[in-house]
């Protein structure tokens, strides 16, 4: 059963091949199983698990219209709030939180009686491209576990890639849904920021974290996309628009799709090995009607120094809540408030979390705002122009997802400024607000390579359509990392 | 020497929203602790701020009110400090792009004179919980409740030069929001604060001296009180050849004595940054028109007003047109009694002093409008006396039911009957005949100041109810037929 795509589970469970709790024992059993190598998961709710899959087969039961994901297995990032079940973001900070409300993201499953198998581990806070940060340790990568999975949702790729779910919920302000992505050779989108909602989705950098699905399909990100995208009022910058059925026109041809590939992406920081894939792919669409050509997005050099700033300058103040008074860890017998303070944040944030929070409080301070701060906010606003005048000529821009497969344990630790650079190709969509997928498109030196594809605002169904379509002529996405079983 | 003081308010403004600036928590005041509070408040992880567009309206009434530019594109920052009572450890308010823009206000000074006062801004932003230090025994206790009530912080430009010119303004304010409807004006609950800035100059001089903030006054006589005697500080400082240090104090109203609470060179660098959870609120125009249309009279026209069309004096109509529920109750009296200047009377005299006395406000005074318009209707159809009103408004106060009623229970009602008054004087005559023969036999000029005496008997044999108009002329009659 766990080789079945979402899709495929969703009309098993519908023709009555198998029950959810079938199917939920199945992926209970291989969590149990198989966990203890990948470390995907942080917290794994199996009884809650079998209560709602019993709940959602008397439904099919019943007769009554379902939706197509009632019964089907999911995992959460561990960054989404769920009623009565700790919520940790990777955190020590957070070991101990169990929020009383649900994200927006989570109702919505809820709505639509999907079970959820758990929460994923990821990067502390979603800071990191390895997931080398967790408090509760580095996830392995299916692939081989000597690699990093990447960052940050890097247990909810790793728990798809080895058929621990079928999907998961992911969070990507940098690229924490698309690297991943690649390096574990699964399907990942990141949507238009304020396409799917953030609230109880807990805050990393607000403007730019979007919450996504990670899948090994096309076609079942589209149906996770028609749960998780919603329009929710109790977020400001969520937009009230309509949300399409992401699977209508999944089977549309691409012919004259215009297809745009930068070649600012195509630099001497790429692996050629990668790059050879990814220009392969572009050929497949070529084959199926679309017209390429090349493009040139020029401020693309200055999205990572421009996300540094931006992105730990909304941390230090996101994290600044953190603080040992109301809700999560707190030093023992602090000597006073200064104390309380100091001990509780020294303690409970990992080094990641300190050196981004350092570096934001820096970057907005007296003297340092005009230089950092605001410099940084006029070159996104550059680099969002250059995505506006390229889609005035093309209808998809395509390249590498990430420089590099997936690199050994420990390879960049001492060097931050390294692991920010394989975010290098990812980041700019996120100061742009624009959407974002990675589909595997091949294999170096048997580690999963990623094709990016990044389109116009609100193109989501669309940039669905073309991996769906490249999906149907290959099979990277079948491929499936050995030691699974 | 001769020194002159220069000043400059900020001013908290709590908005009379029924939920909270970024959650649809309840505002209301004197709730338990943390009743109030949800997971928005909390600052719980996830949660987001939308942002309460009544709090918009409020602060936009306010800047029509003050003259004021309304800021077209309104932008929230956060305002970075740790602080215990504050769950986000930043506050969202506003500094580069506020709600309200430049405007100013007139203010009246006790010898007549006009001074208009210059406001710099006013922006949105969310109040801070507050921390219990009683109670807990060497810990302190907090209690969201407050956190997140929306606020206006008025920034004044340095405008004032005395007190007096601080306190005029900080009523000014009070009367302007409270005619409003944007805030209660409850300074005890904290409804209204101040935040003093003072500095001293030689007169004459342009260079503004190095100023002191006193924080959190929350009466106008504390206000007062606080400013004299900072300034005494001041000059008593720089006349002893000593320099004024940038600091924030704290004011005592208990024990008339102020302290510093930090120095400047202990300020916090806030790091100020625009929100990202809010986006920038564009003001149309259509929405300043519709809300300029609902403003309902300020104090200054209703003021003018009153002078116009009830005939007071420019004291009285300053009095009673500056507070919104005080020009409503006189207004409410008139309608019944049809006295505007009896109204007034009332209202400014023996009412007035009766809530001062017991500490009320017209909110919880006892005497609704329609009783005492009642109740002057009864002095002008003779009824009663004035004399005998303050009786009644007694009653009325002490809840013993409407003007008649009480006129009737406590026997109240004024003797014009003048068969039974004519019996009365006779009686009284009869019974003092070495009194009115010394009447007859003074001279014309000294009669009228011996009618005193018959007076006095007669209305104390009427147990004071008799109508002394009445009783004056058929006394007066009597005695000149006796001549």
């Amino acid at each position: 059963m766990h080789d079945k795509t979402l899709a495929q589970l969703s009309a098993g469970l519908a023709s009555g091949e198998f029950s959810s709790v079938e199917l939920t024992r199945h992926f209970l059993d291989r969590i149990q199983r198989l966990d203890a190598t990948y470390n995907a998961f942080i917290t794994v709710t199996g009884s809650e698990a079998l209560q709602s899959a019993a709940a959602a087969d008397a439904r099919r039961a019943s007769g009554d219209a379902v939706h197509p994901l009632c019964g089907v297995p999911i995992a959460h990032k561990d960054i989404f709030c769920t009623e009565g079940v700790r919520t940790s973001c990777a955190s020590k900070m957070l070991d101990n939180f169990v929020p009383p409300y649900n994200a927006t993201v989570v109702e919505n499953f809820l709505a639509a009686s999907a079970v959820v198998l758990g929460k994923t581990n990821m990067d502390e806070f979603a800071m990191g491209s390895s997931n080398e940060t967790s408090w509760y340790g580095p996830v392995k990568n299916p692939w081989d576990t000597g690699c990093v999975p990447g960052g940050s949702s890097g247990g909810s790729a790793a728990a798809v890639a080895a058929r621990l779910a079928p999907a998961a919920t992911a969070t990507d302000t940098g690229g924490s849904i698309r690297q991943p992505a690649a390096l574990c050779g699964i399907s990942g989108l990141k949507p238009t920021y304020g396409r799917v909602s953030r609230w109880g989705m807990i805050a990393f950098a607000s403007s730019l974290d979007q919450g996504g699905p990670l899948a090994r399909t096309a076609e079942d990100l589209a149906l996770m996309m028609n749960v998780m995208a919603s329009f929710d009022p109790k977020d400001s910058t969520c937009l009230d628009l309509e949300v399409p059925d992401y699977t209508t026109n999944l089977n549309d041809g691409i012919a004259g799709l215009r297809i745009g590939v930068p070649k600012e992406y195509f630099d001497a920081g790429l692996n050629p090995k990668t790059a050879e894939a990814v220009q392969a792919a572009i050929r497949e669409l070529e084959k199926l009607g679309a017209k390429v050509q090349e493009i040139s997005l020029p401020h693309s050099g200055l999205s990572v120094p421009a996300y540094y700033v931006i992105a730990p300058a909304e941390a230090s103040a996101n994290l600044s809540r953190f603080d040992g008074v109301r809700y999560g860890h707190r030093c023992a017998d602090p000597a006073d408030l200064r104390d309380l303070y100091m001990r509780t944040r020294a303690e409970g944030f990992g080094d990641e979390v300190k050196r981004r929070i350092l570096v934001g409080a820096y970057c907005l301070s007296a003297g340092y705002y005009d230089a950092y701060y605001n410099k940084a906010q006029q070159v996104r606003r550059l680099i969002k122009q250059d995505f506006v005048s390229a889609f005035e000529q093309v209808d998809m821009i395509l390249g590498p997802t990430c420089p590099n497969p997936a690199f050994p344990f420990g390879s960049k630790g001492d060097n931050p400024v390294a692991m920010y650079l394989e975010d290098i190709y990812t980041i700019a969509t996120n100061l742009a607000g624009l959407p974002g997928m990675s589909i595997p498109c091949g294999f170096v030196d048997g580690k999963p390579v990623g094709l990016q594809i990044v389109g116009n605002y609100f193109s989501e169904a669309r940039m669905l359509n073309l991996a769906h379509q490249y999906q149907q002529v290959t099979d990277w996405h079948d491929k499936a990392p050995e030691g699974i079983a | 020497m001769s020194w002159e003081t220069v000043i400059g308010l900020e001013v908290h403004v709590q908005l009379a929203t029924q939920s909270k600036i970024f959650s649809g928590s309840s505002t209301a005041f004197g709730a338990e602790p943390n009743t109030q509070a949800s997971a928005v408040d909390l600052a719980m992880p996830g949660t987001l701020p939308v942002a309460n567009e009544q709090a918009f309206h409020y602060a936009i009434m306010f800047g029509l009110a003050v003259n004021a530019e309304i800021g077209r594109t309104s932008v929230f920052e956060r305002k970075n400090y740790f602080y215990p009572d504050l769950p986000k450890g930043y506050q969202t308010t506003q500094l580069a792009k506020p709600i309200v823009g430049p405007g100013w206000v007139d203010i009246q000074l006790k010898d007549g004179s006009h001074k208009k006062v210059r406001i710099h801004h006013a922006h949105l932003e969310e109040d801070a919980g507050k921390s219990l230090h009683e109670d807990f025994h060497g810990m302190t206790g907090i209690d969201l409740n407050r956190a997140g009530t929306p606020l206006i912080e008025i920034v004044s430009e340095p405008d004032m030069r005395s007190a007096e010119e601080a306190v005029a303004f900080a009523k000014k304010l009070h009367s302007i929001v409270t005619s409003l409807g944007i805030c209660d004006g409850n300074m005890s609950q904290g409804s209204m604060r101040f935040d003093v800035n003072i500095s001293v100059r030689k007169k004459g001089e342009e260079k503004l001296g190095t100023r002191t903030e006193t924080k959190n006054l929350n009466s106008f006589k504390f206000m007062e009180e606080a400013i004299k005697l900072e300034v005494e500080r001041q000059i008593d400082v720089i006349e002893d050849g000593g320099k004024i240090i940038q600091e924030t104090r704290l004011y005592n109203g208990d024990t008339k004595t102020a302290r510093s609470m930090r120095s400047k060179e202990e300020a916090n660098d806030y790091r100020y940054f625009p929100c990202p959870d809010l986006l920038p609120v564009v003001i149309d125009d259509a929405t300043i028109e519709r809300l300029r249309e609902t403003l309902p009279e300020l104090p200054d026209a209703r003021q003018r007003r009153f002078v116009e069309q009830y005939g007071l004096s420019d004291y009285d109509a300053g009095i009673l047109g500056d507070d919104a529920a005080m020009a409503h109750y006189f207004e409410a009296v008139v309608k019944v009694c049809g006295d505007a200047k009896l109204a007034a009377n009332w209202i400014m005299g023996d009412l007035s002093a009766r809530l001062n006395s017991e500490d009320k406000t017209l909110a919880d005074c006892p005497v609704s409008a329609e009783h005492l318009g009642q109740m002057i209707l009864r002095i002008k159809d003779n009824t009663i006396s004035n004399k005998m009103a303050k009786e009644v408004l007694q009653g009325i106060w002490a809840g013993e039911g409407d003007p008649d009623t009480v006129i009737d229970r406590r026997g109240l009602k004024q003797v014009s009957d003048s068969g039974a008054i004519e019996a009365l004087v006779a009686d009284v005559l009869a019974a003092n005949g070495p009194q009115v023969d010394n009447y007859r036999n003074a001279d014309d000029a000294k009669r009228p100041k011996m009618l005193g005496f018959f007076v006095g008997q007669i209305m104390k044999a009427s147990k004071g109810q008799a109508n002394p108009q009445q009783v004056n002329d058929i006394l007066l009659k009597k005695l000149t037929e006796l001549l």
